[in-house]
């Protein structure tokens, strides 16, 4: 069972070294970490998708709340909340397959962000499965490099964490 | 902040705060970067003992807060002096003691060029600290000392490093030390939900055979009259944990002695059988539980603790509470009945007679039980500190407790040579008791070089060696598992303690004999000087009784007397 978590700490150096050696040492696994100031600029975001059944998203959470340095933990899996994930996609293209390509990116709304004579770099934003999607198809044209920032994820409605 | 501020460097500021902090003694080794502390150390009115090795610091630091109630303080300078202090760090940090440990640091503009001794001590203590620091301006040092003091004696106590470059300490800044903490990420709980409290005095009334398992939660937030006050209004009997013994009298009709793989079996025979078990400030470690899944089979669990992360870590509790324990004991017992327990309370008896701690003493040689009988018979009272080993679990199971802070023992991390340093700690911090070091020949060899500051501060400890030429604890487990193979094991005639202790200008006494063991107790308590006693012992002396790894508690058994 994945969890995402969203945990509000306080934008210090030093706090993502706890947070990831807390997870490390006991054995928990992180499937991505995102992390970025908020608009409070003394505190920073972390989206963090961890992998575990109950007991384990309990100890985590209870692990995180005893760092000093984090102020909050909330489990948007619980809440109703919009998830997004970007990914940048450098793909191997000739002069056969550019327009196939670039169809492929606007079916799934994403953006051509870079052109050269043999490349092309993509520019998707959305949820696992879209991200999925595209690098299924764009995998047999080659792709030459990819980045993703892993998931960030907010509660719907008028409501906060 | 309060008003009036005053310009002072760093180091100045740091005995400043320091005083504020109340703290009357600090153990601590100097050093380069530590040089404008000294400097300002040199006429302060702070206490300052010199050790000679700064793991000795951290630990005596660890033995005057266990001692005492009160954050103990040690000081290291950067690199070795830093990383010699972790071992006793990550004790107290197992054992949830108050401590600050300040580190010396090498200054900002070299931070991260490998300079001369320097060590990431904040990336290093990472794990076995509450919370660390590095101090990033003089300006800031006020604040950050205030935290830290605030961090480690709250919620679940430890220790709390504080990481300061030297230019920190030579910078000038306008003192002022703040009045309160602001920290928006700690804001621990100490008052229980009463919902919680009402619900746990349910179980309690309904319970015809409970048991109270109490740990060193309960002395860190001085519950022993409350935890006292409940056994006796429920009727339930109480076991200790290691860390708890001294928090329930051990003489008291209701003490079932320490449960575990070395506990009494009438305590594991009680837990196993339990319809309820009140777990107080204690921690389900695996030394208590045995094989997890068979721990206190028939219980539902009701489980006390000032840290929310140690409910349900290891075993299933049916009913959190969270809260400090002194507190929420009084609370309880306000809500609670006694117990139908009467029946279980007369079974309980007729184990403690079936089945109680039993050694056969000699006439020849000296049991190391019986040394324990005979301290307490000279010295009821006394602090007892330990190494870890064998001697450890004698003087846990053979000693009788009767207050809290008396037994000071490294429970968690079990670390070796914490004892005699961690007995000089006590001893500082609590002049008017005899303190005891007991010690095996092994774990002695590991701090002995503190006998120099124990003469040079005069702080007359006794050093009880239980001297039988083994890592006995090992030892043991070679013998019973290992098919006797005693690898790198047996230590005989590694040094002549009585002249050892005479090199630092201690009193050495010595006893090879049973009628020998009380007169030399009784001489060194008499001395009033820093003694070592060699007691030369039954060699092959095994600690029992013993639950074998892996087993369940209640397959506890007695090992062959020899």
């Amino acid at each position: 069972m994945r969890h995402t978590l969203a945990v509000l700490v306080e934008n210090k150096s030093g706090v993502l070294a706890r947070v990831a050696g807390l997870f490390s040492r006991r054995g928990y696994n992180i499937d991505s970490l995102a992390v970025g100031v908020t608009e409070d600029p003394t505190i920073s975001r972390m989206t963090i998708v961890v992998r575990g059944d109950d007991h384990v998203l309990e100890q985590v959470t209870k692990q995180l709340n005893k760092l000093i340095d984090v102020i909050r933990v909330t489990d948007l899996s619980a809440e109703e909340s919009v998830e997004r994930e970007l990914a940048l996609i450098k793909v191997t293209v000739d002069a056969n397959n550019r327009s196939e390509i670039i169809q492929i990116a606007d079916i799934f709304r994403a953006r051509i962000i870079d052109v050269a004579a043999k490349s092309i770099t993509i520019e998707v934003t959305g949820n696992e499965d879209k991200i999925l999607g595209i690098e299924q198809l764009l995998r047999p044209f080659g792709i030459k490099e990819m980045v993703r920032t892993g998931k960030i994820a907010l509660t719907r409605g008028g409501k906060s964490v | 902040m309060t008003g009036a501020t005053e310009r002072m460097t760093g180091a100045q500021a740091f005995i400043e705060c320091l005083k504020k902090e109340d703290v009357e003694v600090m153990f601590g080794y100097p050093g380069g970067v530590l040089l404008p502390i000294y400097d300002a150390l040199y006429d302060a009115d702070v206490r300052h003992i010199l050790v000679r090795h700064e793991q000795a610091a951290a630990h005596a630091a660890d033995g005057y807060a266990r001692a005492t109630g009160k954050t103990g303080v040690c000081l290291a300078t950067s690199g070795p002096g830093a990383t010699n202090l972790v071992t006793g760090i990550a004790t107290a940090y197992m054992d949830s003691v108050p401590m600050v440990a300040f580190t010396g640091q090498v200054p900002s503009f070299m931070l991260g060029n490998d300079a001369f001794q320097e060590a990431d001590i904040t990336g290093i203590t990472l794990p076995i600290t509450k919370h660390n620091y590095l101090v990033p301006s003089a300006d800031e040092l006020p604040r950050i000392i205030k935290e830290a003091f605030h961090i480690a004696s709250t919620g679940r106590q430890g220790p709390v490093l504080v990481d300061m470059p030297k230019d920190v300490t030579t910078d000038e800044l306008d003192f002022s030390y703040p009045d309160k903490v602001e920290l928006r990420g700690y804001k621990p709980t100490f008052k229980a939900n009463i919902l919680q409290i009402k619900k746990a005095a349910e179980e309690i009334s309904r319970s015809v055979t409970p048991v109270i398992y109490a740990g060193g939660g309960v002395i860190s937030s001085n519950g022993s009259s409350e935890l006292l006050a409940f056994a006796e209004k429920i009727m339930a009997p109480v076991t200790n944990t290691l860390t708890g013994i001294g928090s329930f009298p051990g003489k008291h009709p209701l003490s079932l002695g320490m449960l575990g793989m070395h506990g009494t079996k009438y305590a594991n025979y009680a837990v196993q059988e339990c319809d309820l078990l009140i777990a107080v400030g204690a921690r389900f470690d695996d030394r208590v539980t045995g094989k997890i899944e068979s721990f206190a089979p028939n219980a539902r669990i009701i489980h006390i603790d000032i840290d929310p992360a140690e409910i349900s870590k290891n075993v299933r509790v049916d009913l959190p509470i969270v809260g400090d324990a002194k507190g929420t004991l009084a609370n309880l017992t306000k809500y609670s009945k006694q117990c139908k327990s009467e029946d279980w309370i007369k079974k309980i008896s007729e184990w403690k007679v079936k089945y109680p701690l039993h050694y056969i003493n000699s006439d020849e040689v000296i049991k190391p039980q019986y040394i324990l009988e005979q301290i307490h018979a000279a010295c009821e009272d006394a602090i007892i500190v330990t190494e870890v080993g064998q001697h450890q679990m004698w003087a846990a199971q053979y000693f009788s407790f009767k207050e809290p802070r008396t037994f000071i023992t490294s429970g968690g991390l079990g670390t070796m040579g914490y004892g005699f340093p961690a007995a000089m700690g006590a001893k500082v911090g609590r002049p008017d008791k005899v303190v005891f070091n007991i010690a095996g020949d092994g774990s002695f060899q590991m701090s002995s070089q503190e006998l120099a500051t124990v003469v040079e501060n005069d702080i007359p400890v006794i050093v009880a060696v239980f001297n039988n030429g083994f890592l006995g604890m090992v030892r043991q487990w070679q013998e019973l598992f290992f098919d006797h193979r005693y690898s790198h094991t047996c230590i005989s005639g590694s040094v002549d303690f009585v002249k050892l202790a005479e090199a630092y200008g201690a009193l050495g006494l010595r006893a090879t004999k049973p009628s020998e063991v009380r007169p030399v107790i009784d001489e060194a308590i008499a001395s009033g000087r820093p003694t070592v006693i060699d007691f030369v012992i039954e060699r092959e002396e095994n600690v029992s009784p013993m639950v074998p790894a892996g087993a369940a508690i209640n397959e506890i058994m007695d090992l062959e007397v020899k």
